[in-house]
């Protein structure tokens, strides 16, 4: 009775959202029809082009270009005819350094410690969350009762935004917190976590991975799931034991997958900006500064502001990623 | 005894749990404490006063200690249990505290002022789920305002993202036109640079155009997303041109080709883009940082890094705040939990 009833409520939705859908189409049909009468068929691609490109040239390609611009000029002024041509000064400045692993004996100190700190981040998040994702989908891969549940327990934390996620974590660490709570009920000392840069950065890489790793987790399932069981079936029958058959089976049919995994985790860390900005705000002292911060500081924050130093950063960050994305998109092919 | 266990541990398929079965389910049940375990704890702490908040160290439910109306003042006055030395205890009020020593009045008899040691007293509290922090909260995180404009943005710019996506998909998988492999790449090739390295001339565009501090400002711009685009195209191209050629005989236009045809074969692929659109755009936060500054057009996000950057002591209210503000997504993922998932999971890597 009541699954009938939900059926027909469904059912009635999904006729209220059709004619609506109807009378949108018939209605833009007047005008997209109109268009085709005039320049043919074989305009009408360009037409159904023109509102994404339109978006995508003005607020995306544009400022990129724009971007070069002012990386290439200097002051203060915001407009870029105001900006003096000043060549490759900026990047001239963010590069001057004696010594690359001592950020005190560069120019722009800030950004090697930036760049240092984004490296160890990128290392040990996507490290430690691709090892956590792969146990979780192998785990969750096996026959576990309630397998949708846990599934979807690992991926809540994915839709919470990064604030959320940041004051929660930063509800539990703090001085009075949860963690300092058991801390002292086990006899321990309390521990300042967001106080003590090393205890900072961890945990930086601890909730990144908390936040995320529930997607990865889904892709790497999706993609153990699509592998034959007859295999697995095959390898025992020829006396496999469950280790020989992960390495021999497992391992290599998941490894494109697993690459794709990695170069999704590394893109995204290298940009790591918004739990960070709201659970330590790149403290303490400069222990969680990473480079999207960086370039935030100086671009919007600092009370003078050095556009041209943030675009140059920026540009050399950008760099970095389109050779990470290069990297994905040969992988993707092999893959196909 | 035998029966009990062999009841507990029998499992579908195989016959009994084996030693990698226990590990299996130790290791997703320590996975949900750690993975629920923190918003549990975030939402009973939302519910807990000011004095239980600094309390430490911290319990995990909220109390609050009870008070009663004493003719003769005004105030509600606080309870506490008092230990005497012969043993015996009672339950009074107490007036006031000077130093070590309380005063505490019988609700029965309140002109008789006892004074005893503070050792000797326990406050009695009860487990109370009040809404004062939310209350209290609510009247400078304007809860109501940020919602409404953090669901306007996610929903138009969704639809927005939707139409114009799925057209331009529709161009470049379905037609052969001059120009169509350069369009292509450059999309493509702007997958790689992510909107927050180009974030000063971003902002100057949209000085320009007017729409700093103006919702469009954060709907539009996102709206034409590369990465919808792509994966569009690449479910499209799956799509057989025979029926396009079929509905172009009976005289469709290309736009009804593209509304009734396309649009309706691509449903699965439309999922996947929705589901993506209203995460990122719900859980946007630097773009929104840098387009707004008027506290009226705040997005939830928005609204909450800033009410905490202001009340950087009050947990109570920000504890608060962060459950409202995690609340509508916590609902929408609980009666769509099975759609997103698997979604995510079989078209989302493409």
């Amino acid at each position: 009775m009541v699954n009938s009833e939900m059926v027909r409520v469904k059912k009635s939705i999904g006729q209220f959202f059709g004619t609506i859908y109807d009378g949108f189409v018939s209605l833009l049909d007047l005008i997209f029809g109109t268009i085709q009468k005039i320049i043919g068929v074989k305009g009408m691609p360009y037409i159904f082009v023109l509102p994404n490109l339109l978006i995508f040239g003005i607020f995306i390609l544009f400022p990129m270009l724009l971007n070069f611009v002012y990386a290439f000029t200097g002051g203060s002024a915001f407009f870029p005819g105001e900006r003096p041509w000043v060549g490759t000064d900026n990047f001239g400045r963010l590069l001057a350094c004696e010594n690359y692993l001592v950020p005190n004996s560069c120019t722009e100190d800030l950004f090697w410690r930036a760049v240092g700190n984004t490296f160890s981040y990128v290392f040990f998040q996507v490290g430690l969350m691709v090892i956590f994702s792969l146990i979780t989908a192998l785990i969750l891969n096996r026959k576990i009762k309630a397998r949708g549940f846990f599934r979807a327990v690992f991926f809540y934390p994915v839709l919470l935004s990064p604030i959320v996620v940041a004051l929660i974590w930063k509800w539990i660490l703090q001085e009075n917190g949860l963690f300092n709570g058991i801390l002292i009920s086990l006899g321990f000392d309390r521990i300042p976590f967001l106080v003590n840069a090393q205890w900072a950065q961890f945990w930086v890489v601890m909730i990144s991975i908390w936040a995320f790793m529930g997607f990865y987790t889904l892709i790497l399932l999706a993609g153990l799931q699509s592998i034959p069981a007859d295999l697995y079936e095959a390898a025992s029958i020829d006396g496999a034991n469950p280790w020989q058959s992960f390495v021999t089976i497992t391992m290599p049919l998941l490894t494109p997958v697993m690459a794709v995994v990695l170069v999704l985790s590394l893109i995204r860390a290298v940009q790591v900006f918004d739990i960070v900005f709201a659970f330590t705000g790149g403290g303490p002292g400069t222990a969680t500064l990473y480079l999207v911060q960086y370039i935030y500081n100086y671009g919007f924050s600092s009370p003078n502001k050095q556009f041209g130093l943030a675009a140059a950063a920026s540009l050399l960050m950008a760099a970095v990623l389109v050779v990470l994305t290069i990297i994905q998109l040969v992988v993707r092919k092999e893959e196909n | 005894m035998g029966k009990v266990t062999r009841f507990l541990t029998r499992t579908r398929g195989r016959k009994r749990l084996t030693w990698s079965d226990g590990i299996s389910y130790g290791y997703l049940i320590f996975g949900v404490i750690i993975m629920f375990g923190p918003v549990i704890w975030l939402v009973f702490s939302s519910f807990k006063t000011p004095g239980e908040i600094a309390k430490f160290p911290p319990r995990f439910l909220p109390y609050k200690q009870e008070t009663m109306m004493v003719s003769g003042y005004d105030e509600p006055l606080p309870l506490y249990k008092i230990n005497f030395e012969d043993g015996s205890s009672r339950t009074l009020a107490q007036v006031r505290r000077i130093g070590l020593e309380s005063q505490l009045v019988d609700p029965a008899n309140p002109e008789e002022i006892i004074k005893v040691n503070i050792k000797q007293r326990e406050p009695v509290e009860r487990v109370n789920f009040g809404l004062d922090n939310f209350k209290e909260g609510i009247e400078s995180f304007d809860f109501g305002l940020y919602l409404w404009n953090s669901v306007v943005v996610t929903l138009v710019a969704t639809i927005l993202t939707l139409l114009i996506n799925s057209m331009a998909a529709f161009a470049l998988s379905k037609y052969k036109f001059r120009g169509r492999q350069f369009i292509f790449i450059v999309m493509i090739s702007t997958l790689m640079v992510p909107l927050s390295v180009v974030l000063v001339p971003v902002f100057l565009v949209i000085t320009n155009v007017g729409w700093n501090n103006n919702l469009l400002g954060i709907i539009v711009p996102a709206a034409a997303t590369p990465t919808g685009v792509f994966l569009l195209r690449q479910y499209m191209l799956t799509i057989p041109d025979e029926l396009i050629d079929a509905a172009r005989i009976d005289g469709a236009s290309e736009w009804r080709i593209y509304s009734q045809v396309i649009i309706p074969l691509a449903k699965p692929a439309l999922a996947v883009l929705t589901i993506f659109s209203v995460m990122w755009r719900w859980n946007d936060f630097l773009w929104p940082l840098v387009v707004l500054s008027r506290s009226e057009y705040f997005t939830l996000q928005v609204g909450l890094a800033s009410f905490q950057g202001e009340l950087n002591v009050q947990w109570n209210l920000i504890l608060a705040m962060t459950v409202l503000t995690l609340l509508p997504i916590t609902v929408v993922f609980g009666f769509l939990q099975k759609y997103i998932t698997t979604g995510i999971a079989t078209t989302g890597m493409k």
